[in-house]
């Protein structure tokens, strides 16, 4: 079984403020901590297991600047045999749709019987390029994926994640797409050997041209305008002073409106 | 004509559905449009009255393999009656079904997609969208350069439909024409539940949430000490659960439980959608958390900024010392 699973890096903004730069159009980029997106460790943890299970090879593929190498020499110390990396000026401001276009152009010249994104990209949100890179390789697609079985080599059954914890489960055929929801497993951490071995692992690089795509099959269809910070509607009651006082006057209210 | 796609699961349609078509009959009060339900299902009969005082059309397609969604047999379906009635705007859930269809269908169909969005204006030859990034901490404003397009609507975004817009609804019946095979590349089998525990937070008066801000799974016992001292049940959000830490039933948010407790004190909780869309309406929010600006905090009626590893040991305290 050959699996590509699609890596994006992206900044941790969890706990960090976040502002919008000078061109309104992105975000200050100044002191942030580069990852793999969340819910990429948990499919290229899927890949993995399912190697292990069933033999075959996993490939990473991440669109983006030479530092994406960072996340793809750590998914490849974990266990993947390849990354290939697309980088070109081309690909710098491309749209939601454009970006499932390269990267499903570059999968097509794999081989492959299963592709595993993350379900949502934590900067974006837009959880549209995995069913969408689906679609413009005519395969099948399943979102928010927390179990995958192999029945056969033609078969799987799978169980996704709805509203209010509803499970569905379902059968697709090989080769699929599946999106994969985050807690679906324990992502591993590298080894030392992993990291070592991985420097040996081919990690190609494709441009434009390796994809035969110029300027013309690279216009989208969307266009982000601007970003702003979002209006606070009802802003919190917040209390002050020490430590020691905010303890007081939170078991005050918690006093009163717990009905202890 | 604006589409607006009917989410049903279970033989339910589901609240987002009648948001949508507030939107809808918002879109056409400015442009005047046609407003068209896309029914498909194995009976329409039973869903029809409920949809009928909002639109001016329904367009049904029956089937018995249309019971329970499905991507890969929506496709074909869909494409016909985009292609039939060329509507302007398509409007999906941004659900669990949505998610799985829109992005699919509208790269089938070359047409422009915007996911998730909150708000919408529909302009002569595009769309303007608003939607959240950065786990909301930013907003954009996205358009399409064209028409048709076809926009994910965030649940909970405007109010649910009420007052009726027409009183004779077409019924356009088309027909269910589909490749066999489409039926081998993706059967639905079943719906299923996470399994539970036996603690049902929906039906606690007092909830002590936690979140990835309390760090280390060791720091789970105090604070499950201090929820037990207040007589509050422990809940948390996906990562807590996604770590392993506690149970899948102790989820709130939106692929877990909505709870209205009396009390919802937030620690470690930046305040996702997601999760706020499960807890929001508490009768009491506190949070603690030490970014000024989580969105959390936009939900709060108590706010403090800072350590919750620090304060809740004083906190503790301060409870046992009120209660002698
Ligand atoms: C389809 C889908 C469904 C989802 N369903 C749900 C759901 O049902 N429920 C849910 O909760 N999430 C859900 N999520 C995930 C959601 O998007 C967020 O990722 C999640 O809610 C974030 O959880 P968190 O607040 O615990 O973590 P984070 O966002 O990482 O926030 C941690 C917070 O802790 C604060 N913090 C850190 N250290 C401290 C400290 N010492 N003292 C005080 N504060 C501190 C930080 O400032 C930060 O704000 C879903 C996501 C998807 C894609
Ligand atoms: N630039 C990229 N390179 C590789 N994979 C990507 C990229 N952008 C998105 N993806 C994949 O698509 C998933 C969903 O992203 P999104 O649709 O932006 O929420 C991510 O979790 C990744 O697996």
């Amino acid at each position: 079984m050959d699996i590509i699973v699609c890596l994006k890096m992206v900044p941790d903004t969890s706990e960090t403020e976040v502002r919008v730069d000078s061109t309104n159009k992105d975000i200050l980029k100044v002191r942030l901590v580069y990852t793999t997106n969340e819910a990429d460790n948990y499919a290229l943890e899927t890949a993995l297991l399912l190697k292990e299970k069933h033999g075959g090879t996993v490939t990473l593929i991440s669109l983006g600047t030479p530092q994406v190498d960072e996340i793809l020499r750590m998914g490849l110390a974990k266990g993947a045999d390849r990354a290939i990396r697309i980088t070109d000026p081309l690909f710098e401001q491309i749209d939601a749709f454009t970006t499932a276009k390269v990267l499903a152009t570059a999968i097509a010249q794999q081989k492959y019987d299963l592709i595993l994104t993350g379900c949502i990209a934590s900067d974006d949100g837009y959880s549209q390029i995995g069913p969408s890179i689906a679609a413009f390789l005519k395969i099948p697609s399943a979102a928010y994926v927390n179990q995958v079985k192999l029945i056969d080599n033609n078969r799987m059954k799978i169980s996704r994640e709805l509203e209010g914890g509803i499970l569905e489960r379902k059968e697709l055929s090989l080769p699929a797409l599946l999106t994969i929801q985050t807690g679906t497993n324990t992502p591993r951490y590298a080894s030392i050997i992993g990291i070592k071995r991985a420097s040996s692992k081919p990690l190609d690089v494709y441009d434009a041209a390796k994809l035969n795509l110029d300027q013309s099959k690279l216009i989208g269809l969307t266009e982000l305008e601007q970003m702003y910070m979002p209006k606070v509607e009802a802003k919190a009651q917040f209390l002050s002073g020490a430590d020691d006082e905010i303890a007081t006057q939170l078991a005050t209210i918690i006093k009163e409106k717990a009905g202890l | 004509m604006i589409g607006v796609l009917i989410e049903i699961r279970e033989s339910q349609i589901k609240d987002i559905t009648y948001e949508m078509l507030t939107l809808a009959h918002r879109l056409s009060t400015n442009q005047p449009q046609e407003i068209a339900a896309l029914l498909l299902s194995d009976n329409a009969q039973p869903y029809l009255d409920s949809i009928k005082p909002y639109v001016h059309k329904i367009i049904t397609v029956e089937n018995e393999v249309l019971k329970n969604f499905n991507t890969q047999i929506y496709l074909p379906i869909l494409t016909n009656i985009i292609n039939e009635t060329k509507p302007n705007l398509l409007l999906i859930a941004s659900s669990g079904f949505g998610t799985d269809l829109a992005p699919y269908l509208a790269t089938s169909l070359n047409l422009p997609l915007v996911t998730d969005i909150f708000d919408l204006e529909l302009l002569p030859t595009h769309i303007l969208t608003r939607r959240a990034m950065y786990g909301g901490k930013i907003n954009a404003d996205i358009t399409t350069k064209s028409l048709p397009a076809v926009v994910t609507v965030r649940a909970g975004s405007f109010e649910k439909i009420s007052k009726p817009i027409n009183t004779s609804a077409e019924i356009i019946k088309m027909p269910f024409a589909i490749e066999p095979t489409i039926l081998e590349i993706s059967k639905f089998i079943e719906y299923g539940e996470v399994p539970t525990t036996g603690i049902d937070i929906t039906k606690a008066d007092i909830l002590v949430a936690v979140g990835r801000g309390i760090k280390e799974q060791k720091n789970l016992e105090a604070i499950e000490k201090f929820a037990q001292d207040i007589g509050a049940t422990l809940a948390c959000t996906r990562p807590i659960i996604d770590a392993g830490w506690l149970p899948k039933d102790r989820q709130v948010g939106s692929s877990g439980k909505t709870v209205k407790p009396k009390l919802y004190i937030a620690l470690g909780i930046s305040g996702a959608f997601q999760h706020l869309s499960g807890m929001k309406n508490s009768e009491t929010i506190i949070a603690v958390n030490k970014d000024p600006e989580a969105p959390i905090f936009s939900v709060a009626h108590y706010g403090v900024v800072g350590d919750l590893l620090k304060i809740l040991p004083l906190l503790a305290t301060k409870i046992k010392e009120m209660r002698g």
